[in-house]
């Protein structure tokens, strides 16, 4: 009941803030009508590439899920109309709007109050072909107080479309780890719309390696004051595959922290990667803090890299607000500096695009995914960089 | 016994009006076991000479040439030039964020010796090296040169000297900037260096300081891109009391 009011409390108190960087958000199909890919949110994204998502045919398919939970970690279901009900933003976006009105249902991982959780939830979903059409919804509630690692895996190939809600309770800490892992043939859009809990700790790390079109939507807004919330990202795109990560944090709350590092890799004609990184903070979020920051490495001539952050601000009272975004090739001088200690030119390149990812993959702090990224890095930087011979 | 010679050097830099000749047809020659100190002011340069041996990009050689044992290094890549044995320690030493000093120097390791350190006594020489010059051996966890203060760049330079153990080593002013306390740390890894006899090294510096704790066999007055003229350990003390303004002055009448 207290948290109802305070719901009620937080929506009176929030202003209106008009942007078209951010549309309203809407469980209405209407509200988000079709685009014509010259809207903001859509000009970066190839639309026909999105294999006719938009046409929100029926599909019963789904991808097929391997759990391993934790003990006290429940998988369940919620009505479409349950999940509505819960307290985090509605679809920003008609993609997310059509996965919620198409997937018929959603998929509940529940972690329950309190819980520790001895190791990682993983779950790991798998489409059997490139054409074939899954809508997903997908609602992961952490209960307050509770501390959890949960990774979403996804292999394999299809043409998936996700609106995937996360409630954060007070106190709890929470890293989302999001691993798009496809085939090269597979069209992968999700919108991941988080409500951060009062002094809660949530990290969400993307990292998208394989897929012909990958777009997520990343949605963040806070419950109360005091939530921390890291937004970490790494992808490489190869030749023809579309990249894009755009992230919106709403400081809807005073006291909250915000921090975002994307970084990316391109290599081969046509690699194209999108970063938006939006972050709107209210007239009631006083004392905040933000800072977001994309850097990209492109690494072969052919390659395009669009990094855009955009900061929007209502109040006076910040304890710290900024971006940082910066596209280039190699840095002569640190190629320089390993080589004059006698290491080859394609180790010192190798050793350069690893630390510059190395960076953010240490921080999972999960060994057997950090590995698997570590190495699944060195498969890509094999086909422009050159292979270690060891 | 190895020889470095350097004969009738002439480098130039792309600038925004054309190319710049900053050597001017320099000439020398080190022999392993010796000492060599160049000693000139600002902009007369010194670290031109350093970079270009080493083979930054930046420069371009447009004459003469730089012989390691008879075979023309300016035909080799840097790392090649690395390998063949010499190592520049730099003034600027470059931060390589999310590489750590471990991986780093067993990389290196494995370049210069041609198959990679035995890993059981690897770790003891490592943590040893960054002992002596007084840094914790937690630095081997941390990115290398990131956040480090200049001090610790520059002694992690010599750790890396000392661990590589270079035929030749060029050190581009690695006492600039240090503490009396860091310099006699710098100074007596350079010193353990060049004990072992065989080794050859050139210091360039822009104080005659560090002359007090690394003795010298030869000291080079560098102005204007060449050796201006060359001594003995009292061409430093006459350079500490007179200064290069006689230098300065003959090569603009020039």
């Amino acid at each position: 009941m207290t948290a109802t009011v305070e719901n009620v409390a937080n929506a009176l108190e929030l202003e209106h803030v008009e942007s078209h960087l951010h549309p309203e958000p809407s469980y209405d199909l209407a509200a988000h009508p079709v685009p014509s890919g010259l809207e903001e949110i859509w000009r970066f994204t190839p639309l026909k590439r999105l294999r006719g998502l938009f046409d929100g045919a029926a599909s019963d398919a789904h991808l097929s899920w391997e759990n391993d939970l934790p003990e006290g970690v429940t998988l369940g279901e919620l009505s479409t109309e349950e999940a509505k009900a819960l307290s985090v933003s509605a679809p920003f976006d008609r993609l997310g709007a059509l996965a919620v009105a198409n997937a018929g249902g959603a998929v509940l991982l529940d972690i329950p109050a309190n819980a520790e959780l001895d190791r990682p939830v993983r779950l790991t979903m798998r489409g059997d072909a490139a054409d074939t059409l899954v809508w997903g919804h997908v609602v992961i509630r952490v209960g307050a107080h509770a501390k959890a690692t949960v990774l979403v895996d996804h292999v394999g190939s299809a043409t998936y479309d996700a609106f995937t809600q996360v409630v954060v309770g007070d106190g709890a800490k929470l890293d989302l780890v999001s691993l798009n892992d496809w085939e090269d043939d597979a069209v992968h859009a999700e919108q991941i719309n988080l409500r951060a809990g009062r002094d809660s700790e949530v990290r969400v790390f993307e990292f998208s390696l394989g897929g012909d079109l990958v777009r997520t939507s990343l949605n963040v807004d806070y419950a109360g004051p005091g939530g921390s919330v890291d937004l970490l990202g790494v992808y490489f795109a190869d030749a023809g595959q579309h990249i894009e990560h755009r992230q919106f944090v709403d400081h809807t709350a005073p006291k909250t922290r915000s921090n975002v590092e994307y970084k990316g890799a391109l290599q081969g004609q046509d690699a194209h990667t999108v970063w938006i990184g939006n972050v709107l903070i209210r007239k009631v979020a006083e004392g905040i803090e933000t800072f977001e920051q994309n850097d990209n490495l492109v690494l072969t001539d052919g390659a395009k890299a669009d990094s855009v952050p955009n900061l929007e601000i209502e109040t006076g009272d910040i304890a710290g607000a900024g971006h940082a975004s910066t596209t280039g090739r190699f840095d002569d001088q640190h190629l320089f500096y390993l080589q004059s200690r006698g290491i080859e030119e394609t180790e010192a390149r190798r050793l350069v695009v690893h630390g510059f990812f190395n960076d953010i993959i240490r921080r999972i702090g999960v060994e057997d995914l950090q590995e698997r990224l570590i190495s699944a890095i060195e498969d890509e930087l094999a086909t422009v960089v050159g292979r270690l011979e060891s | 016994m190895s020889t470095l010679e350097i004969k009738n050097l002439h480098v130039s830099v792309e600038t925004d009006d054309g190319a710049k000749e900053i050597l001017r047809g320099v000439d020398l020659t080190i022999k392993s076991g010796e000492v060599h100190a160049i000693m000139g002011p600002n902009g007369s340069g010194k670290s031109t000479l350093a970079y270009s041996i080493a083979g930054h990009p930046k420069y371009t050689v447009t004459d003469g040439e730089v012989l390691l044992d008879g075979e023309n290094i300016l035909e080799l890549t840097v790392d090649e030039r690395a390998r063949a044995g010499l190592f520049l320690a730099m003034q600027y030493p470059v931060e390589v964020p999310g590489v750590s000093v471990a991986n780093f120097l067993r990389t290196a390791k494995t370049a210069i010796d041609g198959e990679a350190p035995k890993l059981r006594t690897w770790v003891k020489d490592v943590n040893s090296a960054l002992e002596r010059v007084t840094l914790d051996p937690t630095f081997a966890q941390r990115s290398v040169n990131e956040g480090f203060s200049g001090g610790e760049k520059k002694r992690h330079e010599i750790a890396q000297l000392e661990l590589l153990n270079p035929k030749f080593a060029v050190l581009d002013e690695t006492d600039s900037g240090l503490d009396i306390d860091a310099l006699r740390v710098v100074s007596e890894g350079v010193n353990r260096y060049t004990s072992q006899g065989d080794r050859g090294l050139l210091l360039i510096t822009h104080y005659t300081r560090i002359l007090q704790y690394i003795q010298p066999d030869y000291v080079h007055v560098f102005v204007a891109g060449k050796l201006a003229e060359s001594g003995g350990r009292e061409l430093a003390e006459q350079l500490e009391s007179e200064g290069y303004d006689k230098y300065v002055k003959a090569a603009a009448a020039l």
